[in-house]
């Protein structure tokens, strides 16, 4: 059975004992003694929907983690970059960082990166109704993608809007004579726009792979990965951009 | 379901392989191969630069006399090759792929498409590496480490230019493939366990391979992050690198910004330790399960070895500024870096004190036999280990490191420990897992031969180095006979070194022979050649794989007429 977001309580209906009775006995196997990650009380390895979707969601948590990384790694140069200075030949000490005005129109970039995220959580959330995934378990047409596909396509569009707006922050940057090696916040600012761009981009090919995999994928529980996954990546991007955004508005 | 069928244990034991396939010991297969052939390039680049430096006016055939600026593309070259394309993918992708799923009870690693990929990503970084050679300039010149602005502009030498992209691209693309490589590894190890197999009851070789994976994805990310950052400097005019005002063949090159190579070495280095430690800690694992197997007696203390894992993984994280005490840092940051790499040796000495202990205690000949090839090799692991990290310590104390950086005693250090140990430690795995992947044993005593001979002429090639170091000789020094002649009195230690380099680069003829004479002529092995506990050597007649109940360190127990109790043997019976 694929899976649905509705969860078996792991807590037993337990029957009053009634004055003098013995408190019932809890006869699940509890941590310890060789079992102490079974928190969800399932049978170890076993091998189904859940199973497989924790599995890809798991995977992409530490692609994600190494990702991460790659942006410490910048931000940290970025930090340290600004309080650099060197001595000139003059035995003068030079601090040449002059903090970049971040355009406007990067707050309405902000703006639409959030609402894409929430038209995602949408889009994840309507491939897991219980009622949806029953029809479609039993071979009755697939109203999950139905209800899917209009959220995907909204969040796309977001998407690309806000890669068009941050492309017309760098032009307007340009036209101010701001290039990318013009100075050392300007390297900055388009190395970390640039690379979180690159991402999201890559996050919306993300988004047509579940597309394609909503149309040609045999298994309900492939087009549940496909989306749940491309959904995950995207709130993290989403996340991302919130700290290099604010990053770069109130820490140069 | 087809996730659930029955674990095929006899899988791995057939022979044929294809390179296209999915399955995780063909992947693994073609990690091995490809790790050969690096292998074997940067021996061939190694002989060259031994030739060069102990007769330095040799003419080559083809090519001439070496240049010093072949030198260094030498230099470069093996230094790239043996660490990323022997050393970081044998040990943690090519073993770990075969082994991993069967010692967690998996049928398949956790997602095989990746696995593959993550292959073919490695070859295509090690083709455009060997590009570098063929293209106009030739190869690039700034050593593995690519320090800039050395590295960050065209015009600074031969190989720089073209040679230098090609590296560039490489390197990412095998960044690339590692982390790929260690997603997948990492969510088999969380996800694809059998039942019963709690992370402490996993063998130390999973733990090892579990915290390398970790530290890979992690630090190979802040590699990608600095070689972007040296592609802009090179191809975009920024100078994230470059300092203004620097002057390059008597120009004034012309940047807008400051830019700073401590930066290169911070962001390098923080990748180069961790590095070191993905490729020594496969073996480590290795030299743990395999002293209890052949010893037949537990390690003192199991989950202390996992802990000494993890804190090896953690620690490896904090010390990346010993490589820099003479980089003008802040001398402060140099005390802290000497105190968080001494704290390292701490659970490295407390895993080769178990590891003594353990065979101080006896039990390797117990059966009146010859100690089988793959116990030697561990033995040697640990001679090498202990030989290699004794001298960590010594370039930790930041006024000793002040002399001895960049001279033969950390060329020594590290060929010890890395060249020596981490390859001794794959040449176990070959001799203990060849009858795991064909059902043959490698032959005994082309393997002692190769023990020996190797132990022997490393030990005599690498040893003199320290002393070289010490008399003052800088590495990456092409020549010593010249103008200054001030190391011109070590050429005899180098010829010394040169003629044992030879024999032990030729002593590997007699690995290969056995690898390959072995896979159809080898003694046919039982399903448990070694009488070992892990999953992987499971009997084939058990067919579905049982729950787990044991950790895989009881050796030294009665049970069943045995001294050993294999990992999927039924719990025994409650009262």
């Amino acid at each position: 059975m694929p899976l649905t977001v509705t969860r078996t309580p792991v807590e037993v209906e337990r029957k009053e004992p009634g004055f003098g009775g013995r408190p019932p006995m809890d006869r699940r196997p509890t941590g310890g003694g060789g079992d102490g990650e079974n928190w969800e009380n399932r049978p170890p390895g076993r091998r189904g929907p859940r199973e497989l979707l924790g599995r890809y969601r798991l995977g992409l948590f530490f692609a994600l983690a190494g990702d991460m990384m790659f942006f410490v790694a910048i931000i940290s140069a970025f930090f340290v970059r600004q309080t650099t200075g060197h001595i000139d030949a003059r035995n003068q000490y030079i601090l040449d960082w002059h903090p970049l005005s971040i355009p406007p129109i990067l707050w309405l970039n902000t703006a639409v990166i959030l609402l894409s995220s929430v038209t995602m959580e949408m889009a994840r959330r309507q491939m897991f109704r219980e009622n949806d995934v029953l029809e479609e378990w039993l071979g009755l047409g697939r109203p999950t993608m139905r209800r899917a596909v209009p959220w995907l396509v909204i969040t796309s569009v977001l998407g690309s809007v806000f890669l068009g707006g941050q492309w017309i922050a760098w032009k307007q940057l340009q036209t101010e004579g701001i290039f990318f090696a013009s100075n050392p916040a300007s390297h900055f600012f388009y190395l970390i726009t640039g690379a979180h761009g690159l991402h999201l981009l890559i996050g919306i090919f993300a988004m047509v792979g579940a597309f394609w995999a909503l149309y040609a994928a045999k298994r309900l529980e492939i087009r549940q990965i496909a989306v749940d996954c491309s959904a995950w990546y995207w709130h993290t991007m989403g996340l991302f951009w919130i700290f290099l955004f604010g990053m770069l508005v109130y820490f140069q | 379901m087809k996730d659930e069928a029955a674990f095929a244990p006899a899988a791995a034991r057939r022979s044929g392989w294809s390179p296209f396939s999915r399955d995780h010991r063909d992947v693994a297969i073609s990690y091995l191969l490809l790790s050969l052939v690096a292998v074997a390039v940067g021996t061939l680049l190694s002989v060259v630069m031994r030739l060069h430096l102990a007769w330095p006016d040799v003419k080559l055939p083809f090519w001439g006399v070496i240049k010093p600026e072949d030198y260094l593309a030498l230099v470069t070259m093996h230094g790239t090759m043996m660490i990323f394309f022997v050393l970081t993918t044998a040990p943690q992708n090519g073993f770990g792929n075969l082994v991993l799923p069967a010692q967690v009870g998996a049928r398949e690693m956790a997602f095989p498409a990746i696995n593959l990929a993550s292959f073919w990503t490695t070859f295509a970084a090690f083709t455009v590496l060997i590009s570098a050679f063929f293209v106009r300039g030739g190869a690039p010149i700034s050593g593995w480490t690519s320090y800039p602005p050395f590295s960050a502009i065209a015009s600074t030498g031969p190989g720089q230019g073209l040679g230098m992209d090609l590296w560039l691209a490489s390197i990412a693309l095998f960044c690339i493939g590692s982390s790929m490589a260690a997603v997948n590894m990492l969510t088999t190890v969380v996800r694809r366990r059998c039942a019963g197999m709690t992370m402490g009851r996993m063998p130390l070789t999973v733990w090892a391979w579990f915290v390398s994976a970790l530290s890979t994805l992690l630090a190979f990310s802040v590699l990608f992050a600095a070689l972007v950052m040296l592609f802009c400097d090179r191809h975009c005019g920024t100078s994230f690198f470059v300092p203004a005002s620097e002057i390059v063949n008597g120009q004034l090159l012309a940047r807008r910004g400051d830019g700073s190579p401590l930066l290169w070495l911070h962001l390098f280095w923080f990748f180069g330790h961790p590095e070191v430690y993905i490729a020594i800690l496969p073996g480590m694992g290795l030299a743990s399960m395999l002293v209890m197997n052949f010893t037949r007696r537990r390690l003192p203390s199991y989950r202390g070895m996992i802990a000494t894992t993890i804190l090896i993984g953690l620690l490896g994280f904090m010390v990346w500024g010993h490589h820099m005490f003479v980089s003008g840092m802040n001398p402060y940051a140099s005390t802290a870096f000497a105190l968080t790499t001494m704290a390292i040796a701490l659970p490295s000495s407390a895993t080769v004190l178990a590891w003594l202990g353990t065979l101080a205690r006896g039990g390797l000949r117990r059966n009146g036999g010859d100690i089988p090839a793959a116990m030697l090799f561990t033995l040697g692991f640990i001679s090498f280990f202990v030989s290699g990290g004794l001298t960590g310590p010594v370039l930790a104390q930041p006024n000793l490191d002040a002399y001895l950086h960049n001279t033969f005693f950390v060329v020594a250090h590290f060929h010890l420990i890395m060249g020596m140990a981490a390859v001794f430690g794959l040449f176990a795995a070959t001799h203990y897992w060849f009858p795991f992947f064909n059902g043959r044993l490698m032959n005994e005593r082309l393997g002692r031969w190769h023990f020996w001979l190797t132990l022997v002429s490393a030990y005599l090639a690498f040893f003199p180095m320290h002393f070289a170091g010490m008399a003052g000789e800088p590495r990456h020094f092409s020549q010593l006979t010249g103008s200054l002649g001030t190391f011109a009195h070590l050429i005899p230690l180098h010829r010394w070194i040169s003629a044992w380099a030879f024999v032990l680069a030729a002593a590997q003829m007699l690995f290969l022979t056995n690898v390959f004479h072995s896979l159809k002529q080898g003694s046919p092995a039982g399903s448990n050649p070694w009488a070992a506990t892990t999953l992987e050597w499971l009997p084939p007649a058990l067919g579905e794989i049982p729950a787990v109940h044991c950790s895989p360190d009881e050796y030294g127990v009665r049970h069943a007429g045995r001294d050993f109790k294999g990992q999927w043997e039924p719990p025994p019976e409650q009262e």
